[in-house]
């Protein structure tokens, strides 16, 4: 066996010698967050030079409150992207949720903790439904959840009668998220601390565990997945559940953020969700992606938004921008994969 | 040792598998001998692979039964014949593709760590499945793989191949099944692969191999199938028929009778 001396030798000289762009490529590829961590450094470099407010830990803890809402939810769409799946009824699961837990309480007199969790067994069952529709009735993930998302908005409208439960109304448990509370000269949301334990939660989960691997395997190849013997029916079911789950932690921390529970709330949650995973370096193909990237896509977002509005620019850039980073952040992901085909 | 006097240890016998319109199987039967190895060999489509599917619970066969050892077996997945020790690599591969090396050789059964990191946090032994792994890349002696943290899709298609192979190798305990194992391989690869085929036989691992190399078949084989339209045309040994005779068979231009000792031409 002394043949395989010099050739792992010439392999591993024929490696240093790859170009720039090679190297890089195989860079992100092996950790896909780092092209957002790039821009949002960037990005918050470059607008904290145009506005001086804009760098002051009161800015920066205002746009960690906005973005909490779209971040925890994009918890959930992340891990469903992952499997190559979409879920375009995310939003109108947790504005579902949200008039659940926030109607149960106010109406039915219900304790603030057990309609919180009526709420979650709302959205944990929206999130199984869609499952369901997926891997049994074996639909695609885009049209079961497009026609979920007009199912979830229609029953949350007819189940709210078109009212808002109002700040005054609401049970003070199912406001807490939205409470402050201060790190030095940071003013932050507890609904914030709760969006950021659910990314630890879900980074660990994929990280060190076989259902994380399952995860990424089902995304990568699901006949490979299934051959290898993953149940990967069970993976998909799941990966709905949870995130039904997580979309109705969200609720929680949309009716802190609001001060109240609107049917018409959330209306953009859907599509924004998307847009911070995409941002955040996962990719729609399925198999490969972090939840860190999507917290780090959301921050851009949010960062984006509020940078250009102190800038005073108009709204319509801002939404020209995201556009813009969408389509860059899709483009470097198929970089990426180009090569390794 | 003729094959009559011995029983099977797995058997295939009257499997029927359509797709839709397409037949893959047409009343099709496979013996697997303790301790040989037996080629299946036959033309694009023939149905080599839905055969050792239907074997292997990928795909579940519409009619006709399974034995192993003897016994009625019914595989609904590809676990429940991994469970009892058969090892499949697939044409296919069946690797997944952002996982690094590693993981891929452990996917679906997964070593956790011991403690309550492992039963109550389910957190994997990641240093185990690796040093194991390295250990099995080391055994079949691809050493053009230089890290086993590597993602698969960063892999050529023959050291790809060789994962799937690793993986097989590991975990077989009963029968391996192997489907064009060699078929992205170079010279030296392939080789390393028909060394384990060989190895393989002196620990009395029954393997089928599916090839459409014919030198490499008649190297490796003890017995040859030749699958034909969806069903076993004959089962021939190296000793006792040419390759060019299997070839024949294989097309159809030459048939064989019910004691496989004479030919005729068709034409
Ligand atoms: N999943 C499937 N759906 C539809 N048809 C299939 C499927 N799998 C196999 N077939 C058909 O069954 C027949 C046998 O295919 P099979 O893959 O078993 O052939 P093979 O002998 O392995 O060929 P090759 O040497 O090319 O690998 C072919 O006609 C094929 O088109
Ligand atoms: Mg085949």
């Amino acid at each position: 066996m002394t043949q395989t001396e010099p050739a792992v030798h010439d392999a591993a000289e024929f490696m240093d010698r790859r170009t720039f762009p090679a190297r890089m490529q195989s860079l992100l590829h092996r950790y896909p967050w780092i092209s957002p961590a790039l821009v949002l450094l960037i990005a918050v470099f470059t607008l904290s030079f145009f506005n001086q407010y804009f760098a002051t830990p009161n800015n920066l803890s205002l746009i960690a409150q906005q973005v909490a809402v779209v971040g925890s939810i994009a918890v959930g769409q992340t891990i469903i992207i992952l499997t190559a799946g979409i879920d375009l009824s995310c939003g109108a699961i947790a504005v579902f949720a949200s008039m659940v837990m926030a109607k149960t309480a106010f109406e039915n007199h219900v304790p603030g903790w057990i309609a919180f969790i009526l709420g979650l067994v709302v959205g944990t069952a929206a999130g199984g439904f869609n499952g369901y529709l997926i891997t049994k009735v074996k639909l695609p993930p885009f049209i079961v959840t497009l026609g979920t998302f007009n199912i979830f908005t229609a029953l949350t409208l007819l189940y709210a009668t078109g009212r808002t439960v109002r700040d005054t109304e609401v049970d003070p448990f199912l406001l807490k998220l939205g409470s402050i509370f201060s790190i030095g000269t940071f003013h932050i949301t507890v609904g914030v601390l709760v969006m950021l334990l659910m990314y630890a939660a879900v980074a660990f989960v994929l990280r060190y565990t076989a259902w994380g691997r399952h995860v990424y395997a089902t995304g990568g190849d699901i006949e490979a997945a299934r051959l290898a013997g993953i149940q990967v029916n069970r993976v998909l079911m799941s990966v709905y559940m949870v995130a039904g789950f997580i979309f109705a932690i969200t609720a929680w921390v949309l009716i802190g953020r609001v001060n109240a529970a609107s049917p018409n709330s959330g209306i953009d949650l859907n599509l924004d969700s998307i847009t911070a995973v995409v941002i955040g370096g996962t990719s729609l193909f399925g198999g490969r992606g972090t939840v860190v990237g999507s917290l780090l896509g959301a921050l851009i977002v949010g960062v984006f938004r509020n940078g250009l509005t102190l800038a005073g620019l108009d709204v319509y850039y801002q939404t020209l921008a995201v556009g813009l980073l969408i389509i860059f952040a899709v483009s470097v992901d198929q970089w990426i994969r180009r090569s390794k085909s | 040792m003729t094959a009559e006097t011995r029983k099977p240890i797995l058997e295939a016998k009257g499997l029927v598998k359509t797709f839709g319109r397409v037949v893959g199987l047409d009343v099709s039967d496979l013996a697997l001998y303790p301790g040989e190895v037996l080629a299946v060999v036959g033309d694009n489509g023939a149905g080599k692979s839905t055969l050792i599917k239907c074997l292997s619970g990928a795909e579940v066969a519409d009619e006709g039964e399974i034995e192993l050892d003897g016994e009625i077996v019914s595989f609904k997945r590809p676990q429940d014949s991994r469970a009892v020790g058969i090892e499949t690599v697939y044409q296919t591969l069946a690797v997944a593709p952002a996982l690094d090396i590693a993981s891929n050789l452990y996917l679906g059964r997964e070593l956790r760590r011991s403690g309550l990191l492992g039963s109550v946090f389910r957190m994997l032994d990641n240093k185990t499945m690796k040093q194991h792994a390295k250990e099995q890349i080391a055994a079949l002696g691809i050493g053009t793989i230089q890290n086993i943290g590597q993602a698969v899709e960063t892999l050529s298609g023959g050291q790809r191949q060789a994962v799937a192979v690793a993986r097989a190798a590991a975990f077989g305990s009963k029968v391996m099944i192997l489907d064009e194992p060699t078929a992205a391989l170079g010279v030296r690869e392939s080789n390393q692969v028909l060394k384990l085929i060989v190895k393989l036989r002196e620990r009395g691992m029954p393997v089928i191999l599916i090839s459409h190399n014919m030198p490499q078949v008649f190297e490796v084989a003890d017995r040859i199938h030749i699958q034909r339209l969806g069903k076993r045309a004959a089962v021939v040994t190296p000793l006792t028929h040419t390759m060019v005779e299997v070839v024949g068979i294989m097309t159809g231009a030459l048939k064989i009778d019910e004691s496989g000792q004479t030919l005729h031409s068709v034409r």
